[in-house]
């Protein structure tokens, strides 16, 4: 229980005024990375931390940043993804709430490391507290000459604006979010051509989530080594797990990417309701695949391990449910969840979202047939990899492995014309 | 309905952070919705065009693209109730039905005396401190039980007591 992460302040701290934020070496960073190393060296030394992005897709954040083209085309951006709305997920906003000049420190980094003109952090609108804090802090920056024209004297120039969202989940999809911050509907683009190419505005765009830039200081301030002795050797570093559903103490915990499933859940989190016995655990978001306890207790959470059992890191977002819990009805909120946020575009999402939800609000009820259960998976099938961007995929994942993992509980639903659990379980 | 003069300036102050003016869209919008008591009248819809220097249909489909802005009136106090995975086993279900039976309303209502109306919402991203509701755009309130639901109801209604008439759009 010992261990300190770097994202957060420790325990309920709250660095979000500057004077706190520099009293514990903020912005060393930026002064080091702005004064003593080339945009070249930060770009290198990131990729060399084995640095992955922490929004969900895991992909290499020192890989994505050398995608941008060098064809001297300005102006450049960064889209900072703040539009945290993976169902089960609230890290992003321990750190726009408690810590956004560590974000804003990170953007100003790989905004001189990627020679970025402009960010803009793209923040779910209902998030008030961290678009209040955030705003203050890159107000804050701004009077302290840390953002603006020549900041710290280096030359550089480099803006942080802060844009808010207004409820649409497909927006945190990288090309989806950059329509709706254009004034758009959030409706995800075509690729090619990639954002490192033509992303906001047809200009080179690169797209970092807030956890990931807040790792960023770090790395340059103490070194691609020392990230890497934290974590697995292709899961470097920490991150913010988040905990919740039926545990003792849920809330987030900053811990090294590789920390046994059973460890956060049991001593972290506080473990289960005294008599209750481990069901079900999503690892990481509810896109990805549910494991039954079995599994949950065997896992690392790092990508490979995950992987490897048959489900994905994802957020990191840890949703528990014990033994109490009804599985058709936990698909059944999924299932909801993403028919509403389709965005209609692509007919395999647009439809079979609708009918997920249909025909898991049937099994619930007990008035679905057998054979309901093969059109599930038939229609999960036709809606994986199919479509123009993810959220099809997730829907898919997201309700079909509950399917799959505890089936007998839904041909339970179906041969007793109800739920097994009703006296028990959650509600939807 | 014509929009006030300060909040014209306020959408064109916006303008320098982007390179075209549409970009203002979603801010503008909400800035429209609080001023004019949680929803979006149709009628205002042609002078936002206007400003943003965009069609009256490119402001529309975005109103009814996102679920954050309303088309339609709701309440002075806009209880937005979560029923995503994480509340819903935190009895999220349960503090609905305990806030539509205070206030005898349904999803999609107001209360006749115009202060409620209760929307349930996805994911808050409030899933460690569930179940959440957030009252208009206010920091949320966080792991409240069914039997708190009556004394939230209290809470609000005594704030606006205490705001008198012009108390609406608080937290907008």
């Amino acid at each position: 229980m010992a261990f300190q992460g770097y994202l957060l302040p420790p325990g309920d701290a709250d660095w979000s005024i500057l004077k706190d934020y520099r009293a514990h070496g903020g912005y060393t960073a930026a002064e080091k990375a702005l004064k003593e190393m080339k945009p070249e060296a930060i770009v290198n030394e990131v990729k060399a931390s084995g640095l992955r992005g922490r929004g969900g897709a895991g992909f290499s954040t020192g890989m994505k940043w050398s995608f941008l083209p060098n064809d001297g085309r300005r102006p450049r951006y960064i889209a900072c993804n703040a539009d945290e709305s993976e169902p089960g997920t609230f890290k992003d906003r321990q750190i726009l709430e408690r810590n956004p000049h560590g974000l804003i420190e990170g953007l100003l980094i790989a905004g001189y490391a990627n020679t970025i003109d402009a960010a803009y952090v793209y923040m779910r609108g209902e998030y008030r507290t961290a678009y209040d804090n955030l705003r203050n802090a890159v107000a804050e920056a701004h009077a302290a000459g840390l953002l603006g024209k020549n900041i710290l004297g280096s030359g550089l120039d480099f803006e942080v604006y802060v844009h808010r969202g207004a409820g649409a989940y497909i927006c945190g999809e990288e090309t989806g979010l950059m329509e709706s911050l254009e004034g758009r509907k959030g409706q995800p683009r075509k690729r090619p051509p990639f954002p490192a190419i033509s992303g906001l505005w047809r200009q080179p765009t690169t797209i970092n989530n807030v956890e990931t830039m807040a790792h960023v200081p770090h790395i340059v301030k103490n070194g691609a080594d020392w990230f890497k002795t934290i974590g697995t050797e292709k899961s470097t570093g920490t991150t913010i797990f988040g905990v919740s559903g039926h545990v003792v103490r849920p809330g987030t915990f900053e811990l090294p990417l590789g920390t046994p499933m059973r460890e956060i859940i049991f001593e972290y989190a506080g473990g289960l309701r005294p008599g209750r016995t481990l069901k079900a655990v999503v690892p990481g978001g509810v896109s990805m695949p549910v494991l039954t306890a079995e599994t949950a207790m065997q896992v690392m959470m790092d990508h490979d391990n995950l992987q490897k059992n048959g489900t994905l890191l994802g957020t990191g977002a840890i949703v528990v449910m014990d033994d109490t819990a009804c599985m058709v009805r936990a698909a059944l909120v999924i299932a909801r969840f993403f028919r509403h946020e389709s965005c209609g575009q692509c007919t395999q999402c647009r439809e079979g979202t609708g009918w997920l939800h249909k025909l898991l609000v049937q099994v619930e009820r007990g008035t679905a047939r057998p054979s309901d259960l093969d059109t599930i998976d038939e229609v999960t099938k036709y809606m994986d990899g199919r479509t123009i961007c993810a959220l099809s995929d997730a829907a898919a994942w997201g309700t079909g492995w509950f399917v799959r993992r505890f089936r007998p509980e839904f041909e339970a639903h179906i041969a007793q014309g109800g739920c097994p659990l009703a006296g028990t379980s959650f509600e939807v | 309905m014509p929009l006030s003069e300060e909040l014209r300036a306020r959408i064109a102050a916006e303008f320098p952070k982007y390179p075209e003016k549409r970009a203002v869209l979603l801010t503008a919008l909400h800035w429209v919705q609080a001023e004019c008591g949680g929803w979006i009248p149709g009628d205002t819809i042609p002078e936002v065009a206007a400003i943003l220097e965009i069609e009256q249909i490119d402001v529309e489909e975005v109103i009814s693209f996102y679920p954050m802005y309303s088309a339609v009136p709701v309440g002075r106090w806009h209880l937005q109730v979560c029923t995503n995975l994480s509340c819903c086993i935190a009895g999220a279900r349960g503090l609905a039905r305990a806030l539509e039976e205070e206030l005898d309303i349904l999803p999609g209502e107001i209360t006749p005396d115009g202060l409620f109306s209760i929307r349930e919402t996805e994911c808050l991203g409030s899933c460690g401190t569930a179940p959440v509701v957030q009252v208009n755009n206010e920091p949320y309130i966080e792991n409240v039980q069914p039997a708190e639901a009556a004394a939230l109801v209290a809470r609000l209604r005594a704030r606006d007591a205490g705001n008198g008439a012009n108390g609406a759009g608080g937290g907008r």
